[in-house]
């Protein structure tokens, strides 16, 4: 069927179980000898296996898994059939990749490295076949998935599958043989390029790349296996150009360009892997056994790595935060009020995810201008798939009279911050709109408290604070007060969830979580700048730690506006002894030198880069304490006042929220590993030399 | 000409319940922002957003198109999926050249009145700015030859047959705009009536500043708000307003411009005819179950609807020799329409309407009534400004003067209405309507 069907149409509807090939024996329900493997055999005595993973909705390799997917090629080597077609019976995908809880708590490098072992010899085993092996894919195919596709003689893409080894993004590099195999069927550079940057491909991008033999809709899956039985469909061979890249000097030349390119991405010493990667492909790439076995080795070791556990426990935080959003709710049309830079984005980002959105504005231009940026962004992430980009351009509907409000299932306001302004237009929507609609605010700094007064049903107004840019920044603080209906909240984190956003709950509370603990981290690098400390070894300060951007930098691409007002609610509502703003950021705010936006701010801005001077200072050892520290701090006092419950959710909004350095595992994670009685001294000899501002919060106990 | 059938129309009431158009954007030289479903989709968004029912509660969408392109076959049906009509929607489209926008209207009135639809979306949208080119008919045989060609010698003799001019495309929209029958331009059909009723070209000047200004003071005054639904295109540009009037037009400028159908002696200038431009319009049409069951308010009912035909090099007569049987059917007067709608193809073509139905010859022979039917009130004509102002999307826009007419009836405390267009091809459509 047609990618981008309708799903609501009848028709289709009725007919769409018919439309997937699995095989003789689908809906034979005789015993199987495998918990998680179906093997039929049809007329022709072709053999189907096909992975459906028990108690999973979608398919990760396990040890039994593949212990059972061993017993199988036992079987068929003994009774050798026509050809193996491997697919996978779960409507999301192949096979997402590795089971990585198999891994967690493990602290022996030599029974990692012997599970491995284990693991290749079945990929092997399967590659040794004499009969043809045919992968079949839809859906994703990734990491462990890949390499199981990849020790398969043919792979047969159905439209919309995707492709990639992201292990990277978890410290790793592939482990299941997918370095030697992916380098040696491919332009050995291209190869090193998805592991390395562990993007996902199209089918289009990974046929091209001969990743896989052929592309084909699911109706003619049949006809391709069919093709790959009778030697019809050929697999492109390794060019000149491959098997010269593959040479050592070539490899020698190749790795020393692609290590500070790597180093860029992700400094070595905080991110081992892709160093790791290029070495082994350095010193053994060419050599298919070797690359195997050594591959092993760095596998192992890096599991291992503090890095991979923390990049691990990122990856699992995010899956916290997907259980966090719960089914999706029933919610398929949304209402933004107000089309400035946050409404528009917010506006256009629920529309590309496929539900229908009216952006209200009373001005027409601030309209069109959101259009635009949505125009833009559909561009850049629609990858040229021009239906997908006019079918979300048309469910973006300026509306000018606030005609959507009245069918709306969420009205989400995104005016400025203004409690005046936003009173009014809470008196003018709320009558219009529907039973059971939520009404939910971006605000950043006002307390619901203030905002929910006047309302006729103050507890169905609930907090969705989004990060700016939307479409990158994952998360979504999901704001609740002391009146708001739990079902109401219940939604309002679905809806972060059926817009792939993380939720974070948090109490209102000046600042929630991730803007109250960033100030102090800005306020101090504002501090260090009146003390005449170079921006850059500031910035450089934080990034050496690990940040993805220094405090200044990150203080102009937010909007020195927009820092000053987040910093002086903070310390109006809660007594903060910070240092005060210093005369000249106000000074800079007036003149309308707000940063990124303005083209200058504490940095002068050329090409959306911040202009920096190569010859500052190197920050010294103190440095970076005297930031993170009172982020830290802030994180440990938002737990103690209850701004949220749970560490693992401050932790989480802070890396998906503020980017703070994902290999750190959080803030709360990385102090905890650093030893709470040492972040407490630190802190109390940060205070007695720069102010009671640095004072220990007294949660800290209750951490230790 | 075809005549009346005789006897007023029977059945079930057909309500117009709200309509929106797009402002009419001039076409510039290239093609413009939008398509013509883009035009249709950016219309009816808005106005299906302010109804109380679902997008895919009507019983059928049609739409008028003439210059559909090649991207968007049957442009109703594209147009309904794109505004979530859902996929069960019986979606077509209907061309009758300058008609087709009142076609729909006048189709979905009929599949209403006899009891088989309840509720019908129905509009018209042109791009002209993106009307196709044409390739050469030389240029097509050539290429043909080429994809024939197998062996290099073949080729090379094929390619040996091509000649520069081949390139030159021909202009879709020009060739649409000349009748094949007669092959007379329609601003040739236009210096035909303005020699027979004596139309000169002061007359046509003068009636075309009086355009721009009511145009004008329509949008000025706020008369058009309810009308037109702004329109955003991708690059961030808004369009909001009908952009071809000028409010500072002059007998003494536009007599300063040269004919551009035929020189030199034509009366026919690009200044008094209507102008090139892209733009949608669309009604919603409901019986009476539907208003009811949806909670509807009306704005007008249609009375009755005609189409009639003449020679192709008078086509500009439309407009009389279809209101006129509407007239008889009602046992109405020319001066019982409260408002008067005919669209402005040609300044001269328009007042060669009130010419003819003012001409006891004309009226006796063709229209087979005792004498001259009379002078329409020009302050009853088009009180809006028409199509020589702001523009004449062919397929919207007799959905457009349909739309138009039931909004100034309601602007005025009126109660009966005509709005008509001539067709190029030799026909005219008609619509009575009240306002409700």
């Amino acid at each position: 069927m047609a990618d981008g069907f309708d799903k609501n149409d009848l028709v289709l509807k009725t007919l769409r179980a018919r439309d997937e090939e699995l095989g003789p024996g689908v809906k034979s329900t005789a015993p199987q000898p495998y918990k998680n493997w179906r093997v039929t055999r049809d007329g022709d005595n072709l053999a189907w296996a096909v992975l459906d993973k028990q108690y999973a909705s979608a398919n990760t390799l396990s040890a039994e898994v593949l212990e059972e997917l061993d017993a199988i090629l036992t079987d068929l080597e003994a009774n050798r059939p026509k050809g193996l077609v491997i697919r996978s019976a779960k409507s999301s995908g192949f096979i997402a990749g590795a089971d990585i809880t198999q891994f967690l708590g493990m602290t022996d490098e030599a029974e990692v490295a012997a599970q491995m072992t284990r693991a290749h010899a079945v990929a092997d085993r399967l590659e040794a076949l004499t009969i043809p092996t045919i992968a079949v894919i839809h859906g994703y195919c990734l990491g462990g998935g890949l390499e199981v596709a990849l020790a398969c003689h043919h792979r047969i893409g159905v439209e919309g599958s995707t492709y990639g080894f992201p292990e990277i993004q978890l410290g790793l590099h592939p482990g299941l043989g997918g370095t030697a195999r992916l380098t040696r069927l491919i332009d050995p550079l291209e190869a090193m390029q998805i592991m390395l940057t562990g993007k996902t491909l199209p089918a289009r991008k990974a046929k091209s790349l001969g990743i896989i033999d052929v592309v084909v809709p699911e109706r003619h899956v049949e006809a391709a296996i069919q093709a790959a039985l009778a030697g019809k469909l050929s697999s492109p061979k390794p060019t000149l150009k491959s098997r010269v890249l593959d040479s050592g000097p070539a490899r020698k030349l190749l790795a020393q360009r692609m290590r500070p390119e790597a180093d860029k991405q992700a400094p070595h010493k905080n991110y081992p892997a892709p160093y790791a990667l290029i070495d082994l492909w350095e010193k053994y790439g060419g050599d298919f056994e070797a690359m195997k076995r050594e591959e092993i080795k760095s596998f192992a070791h890096l599991v291992l790595s503090e890095a991979s556990k923390n990049l691990v426990r990122v990856f699992f935080l995010r899956m916290k935060l997907q259980g966090v959003a719960g089914k999706p709710p029933k919610i398929k049309h949304v209402h933004v009020i107000g089309a400035g830079a946050m409404g528009g984005d917010i506006a256009a980002w629920v529309a590309w995810r496929g539900l229908t959105v009216t952006l209200g504005d009373v001005k027409p231009e601030p309209l069109a201008g959101a259009i635009k940026r949505a125009a833009a962004l559909y561009e850049k992430i629609g990858r040229g798939d021009s239906l997908r980009i006019r079918d979300a351009m048309d469910r973006l509907i300026p509306d000018l009279k606030g005609e959507g409000i009245a069918g709306a299932d969420i009205v989400i306001e995104a005016v400025p911050e203004n409690l005046k302004l936003k009173h009014a237009i809470y008196a003018a929507t709320e009558p219009k709109m529907k039973a059971g609609a939520i009404l939910a605010s971006n605000t950043s700094s006002i307390p619901f408290e203030e905002l929910r007064t006047g309302l006729k049903k103050p507890e169905r107004l609930v907090g969705l604070h989004f990060f700016n840019p939307v479409s990158r920044m994952t998360l979504v603080e999901v704001i609740s007060h002391d009146q708001l209906d739990a079902e109401v909240e219940r939604t309002a984190r679905g809806f972060a969830g059926l817009i792939d956003r993380l939720p974070a709950p948090a109490k209102s509370a000046p600042g929630f979580i991730v803007n109250r603990a960033l100030t102090p981290y800005l306020q101090e690098a504002m501090a260090m700048l009146d003390e005449g400390i170079a921006k850059e070894t500031i910035d450089k300060a934080a990034e050496d730690f690990g940040m993805p951007m220094g405090p200044i930098e990150l203080a102009d691409t937010v909007g020195l506006d927009i820092c000053l007002d987040v910093a002086e609610m903070l310390k109006r509502e809660l007594n903060w002894a910070m240092p005060d703003t210093p005369d000249w950021l106000r000074e800079k705010v007036e003149a309308k030198k707000l940063g990124r936006k303005t083209g200058e701010g504490l940095y002068v801005w050329k090409a959306g880069h911040a202009v920096k001077d190569p010859k500052a200072a190197k920050p010294d050892a103190d440095m970076a304490d005297r930031l993170i520290l009172p982020m830290l701090n802030t994180c440990v006092t938002l737990l103690r006042e209850k701004v949220s419950d749970d560490a693992d959710v401050v932790d989480a909004a802070m890396i998906f929220g503020s980017g703070f350095a994902p290999f750190r595992g959080g803030p709360i994670h990385y102090a905890k590993a650093r030893g709470i009685a040492e972040i407490k001294a630190r802190l109390a000899e940060l205070a007695e030399k720069h102010g009671e501002r640095f004072k220990p919060d007294a949660g800290w106990d209750a951490l230790g | 000409m075809s005549q009346a059938k005789s006897g007023r129309p029977s059945g079930r009431p057909v309500y117009i319940v709200d309509g929106a158009r797009t402002p009419f954007i001039k076409a510039r030289g290239k093609p413009g922002p939008f398509t013509p479903v883009d035009l249709a989709v950016q219309c009816g968004r808005p106005l299906l957003l302010r109804q109380p029912f679902a997008a895919s509660a009507f019983d059928q969408v049609i739409l008028g198109c003439v210059n559909a392109i090649a991207d968007e076959q049957n442009p109703a049906r594209v147009a309904a999926l794109r505004l979530g009509c859902g996929t069960e929607m019986v979606a077509f489209t209907v061309a009758i050249n300058c008609g087709s926008g009142m076609q729909s209207i006048d189709t979905a009135y009929r599949y209403i009145r006899e009891g088989s639809s309840d509720m019908i979306l129905a509009g018209g949208a042109e791009s002209l700015s993106h009307a196709p080119l044409v390739v050469r008919a030389d240029a097509v045989d050539f290429l043909a030859a080429m994809n024939a060609a197998k062996s290099p010698m073949d080729k090379a003799k094929a390619i040996a047959g091509f000649r520069p001019d081949m390139l030159t495309p021909v202009i879709g929209l020009e060739r649409g705009l000349t009748d094949p029958i007669t092959n007379l331009g329609m601003g040739q059909t236009a210096e035909v009536l303005a020699h027979l009723f004596h139309v000169s070209r002061e007359m046509a000047d003068a009636y075309s500043v009086e355009s721009h200004k009511r145009l004008a003071k329509a949008a000025a005054e706020g008369w058009l708000t309810n009308e037109i639904e702004p329109m955003f295109s991708k690059d961030g540009e808004l369009f909001d307003h009908d952009d071809g009037v000028r409010a500072d037009s002059s007998v003494e400028k536009l007599g300063k411009l040269k004919p551009v159908f035929e020189r030199p002696y034509g009366k026919v200038t690009a200044g008094n005819s209507s102008q090139i431009t892209d733009g949608a319009s669309w009604v919603i049409l409901a019986s009476e179950d539907a208003v009811k069951k949806h909670g509807l308010k009306p704005i007008g009912v249609i009375k009755d609807s005609q189409w009639s035909a003449c020679d192709p090099s008078v086509m500009g007569l439309g407009p009389v020799i279809s209101s006129t049987p509407l007239l008889k059917r009602a046992g109405l007067s020319l001066s019982d329409i409260d408002v008067w709608e005919i669209n402005e193809a040609f300044a001269a073509q328009v007042l060669s309407c009130l010419a003819a139905w003012n001409d006891e010859t004309f009226c006796k022979g063709v229209l087979g009534l005792p004498g001259a039917a009379g002078m329409i009130d020009p302050e009853k004509l088009n009180i809006d400004g028409g199509a020589i102002a702001l523009g004449h999307p062919v397929g919207a826009s007799g959905n457009r003067i349909v739309l138009h007419a039931i909004n100034a009836l309601h602007r005025l405390g009126k109660k009966t209405a005509i709005a008509t267009e001539c067709i190029g091809g030799g026909q005219g459509g008609a619509m009575l309507i009240e306002a409700v």
